[in-house]
């Protein structure tokens, strides 16, 4: 779908460059949901921008399909945007327009006639589930409302890929998880390749099947969503996989272990067995379990013990256990 | 009051409204088009262009800044030529749009400028030519904002026409100069002054309720 090669972004400001995006080489493949996951300012923003060349990269080459980007004409450009929907933090719909003018837009502007553009508006309302708000206007809708809006507005020119921008961020956690689903499900029904950008793990967790890390304009590691969350080897991977620190809830002050759930196990069993086989006291950081994708995932973080003797027995039941853990030491994080 | 006066009044209404109502539409048809083009140049605009927005923004802002009443006498010249007099509601027609249309392009320029820069990217990301972003997104979404304008500049276009009557200009304003000034009927002048209250008020007051039906973003 798409190929990256060498894309960096250069911002001249009055403090001099500012490099949003550097050397990326990325490959994003039909059909699949993939997440770029960053904290704020990693310049996640910047590359989705440069996709669909929002934001012309100052180098590199973005492919998408066989065609370059960078060197396409303004019209051949135009035409690749039509197949490249997009959706936005702030939903950026027309507020003078209804529900239903909003999603004939895009059709609008390709040519395609009115009566034609409102049928097909029509049936996109019913994919997201809108029908009973065709004639509302944006101003009367909820934010979750409105981003079903938006997601029906990028499907009417049958897109092949949909960037979503941070489009989950200011929906409350209910809402995020439902368009999360609809946008599963235009994955799976419509073959609709889905590019997502986050700064929550809990999103990538829920539907992402592959995922870039990135970081000051860098992408740090690139995999699946499995061996991203087991075994991030990113320092900036390392900290989004901490429960909440994607959140900014201030990660714990001490050394731990993180021992990740992969669905083999519960953590309940585990947690007593432990306790029971190596008989120490074990005091529980933080813990988290969610079913992804039909599969138990989570994890815990245990008070790491002072003495090395202690800790050793933990990590050899774990190994024993086939359990995914890692000391995770706060000068490190 | 005699009859005579009242006579003089309607037709100075009259006069009023056909110098203010040609010349706000004249000036909107000027200042629409070179707002935009202030606003599409401008550094953060969708075709920036530096030294085309520094070119009009530097004329523009010349005209704004000389004295109505300069303006009058120093495009005399220019109105002879373009409708064949100096004196009268017609002439006055061609300083009033001079002046007014830079004003109005400011007014369309601002207007722009409130528009989500989100939408505008949105329209981007869907394909959008520039012509279509101008047509379809900008105008459409400032409309709301672009008819406060409209009812601000009336009021402007209205109170330049009254000052006009110093200079041989026609309606309202010529007759608060001629009797009031000129003859010291202050009774004239004060109701030539409360017609124009009046006609701001009821120009005013129905741009915004206008503006309140149309814009869609707080209606529930």
């Amino acid at each position: 779908m798409f190929y990256l090669e060498n894309v960096s972004k250069i911002f001249p400001t009055t403090d001099g460059k500012v490099s949003a995006v550097q050397q990326v080489n990325l490959e994003i493949r039909d059909g699949e949901i993939f997440g770029i996951i960053g904290f704020s300012g990693a310049g996640k923003s910047t590359l989705v921008r440069c996709l669909n060349l929002l934001e012309r990269p100052t180098e590199g080459r973005v492919l998408f399909g066989d065609l370059d980007l960078t060197k396409a004409s303004d019209k051949e450009l135009r035409e690749a945007r039509r197949s490249i929907g997009m959706i936005f933090q702030q939903f950026n719909l027309l507020s003078q327009r209804n529900v239903l003018d909003n999603i004939c837009y895009p059709l609008e502007i390709a040519g395609v006639d009115k009566k034609a553009a409102r049928e097909r508006a029509k049936e996109l309302l019913d994919v997201v589930d809108l029908a009973d708000k065709t004639y509302a206007y944006p101003s009367q809708l909820s934010g979750g409302q409105k981003q079903r809006v938006a997601i029906a507005r990028a499907l009417a020119t049958n897109p092949k890929v949909l960037l979503c921008d941070e489009a989950t961020s200011a929906l409350d956690p209910l809402t995020t998880r439902n368009i999360l689903t609809l946008l599963q499900d235009i994955n799976k029904k419509m073959g609709v390749t889905i590019v997502i950008i986050t700064h929550e793990m809990r999103v990538v967790e829920q539907i992402c099947d592959r995922v870039a890390v990135m970081s000051s304009g860098v992408v740090e590691e690139v995999g699946t969503v499995q061996e991203i969350f087991e075994n991030p080897k990113s320092e900036t991977g390392k900290k989004l996989v901490i429960p909440d620190a994607s959140e900014g809830i201030p990660v714990p002050t001490k050394d731990f272990i993180r021992i990740v759930f992969d669905g083999r196990s519960s953590y309940e069993p585990v947690l007593s067995q432990l306790i029971l086989h190596t008989g120490l006291e074990l005091n529980i950081l933080g813990a988290r379990t969610e079913d992804i994708n039909g599969t138990a995932y989570g994890q815990m973080l245990i008070e790491a013990p002072s003495d090395r003797a202690s800790l050793q027995a933990i990590r050899d039941f774990l190994l024993a256990k086939d359990i995914p853990s890692e000391l995770v030491s706060m000068q490190e994080v | 009051m005699d009859s005579q006066i009242l006579g003089l009044l309607a037709q100075g209404i009259g006069e009023t409204f056909y110098m203010v109502v040609v010349s706000t539409v004249a000036a909107y048809v000027i200042g629409i088009p070179l707002g935009v083009l202030l606003y599409v140049t401008a550094e953060d605009g969708i075709l920036p262009n530096k030294v085309i927005y520094a070119i009009f923004s530097f004329v523009i802002n010349v005209v704004r800044s000389v004295p109505f009443l300069i303006l009058v006498v120093a495009i005399l010249p220019f109105t002879r030529k373009v409708v064949g007099t100096t004196i009268g509601s017609t002439a006055t027609i061609v300083p009033l749009v001079v002046a007014a249309a830079p004003f109005v392009a400011r007014m369309v320029e601002s207007s722009l400028k409130e528009v989500d820069a989100g939408v505008i990217e949105a329209a981007k990301a869907m394909g959008s030519t520039n012509w279509q972003i101008i047509r379809k997104v900008l105008i459409p979404e400032a409309r709301p904002s672009l008819l406060i304008g409209m009812t601000i500049s009336f009021a402007t276009i209205l109170g330049y026409s009254a000052m006009a009557g110093f200079v041989g200009g026609g309606g309202l304003g010529a007759i608060a100069v001629n009797y009031g000034y000129y003859r010291y009927q202050v009774d004239v002048m004060l109701i030539t002054v409360a017609i124009l209250v009046l006609i701001v008020q009821i120009f005013q007051e129905g741009g915004m309720r206008l503006v309140d039906k149309i814009d869609r973003r707080k209606k529930l």
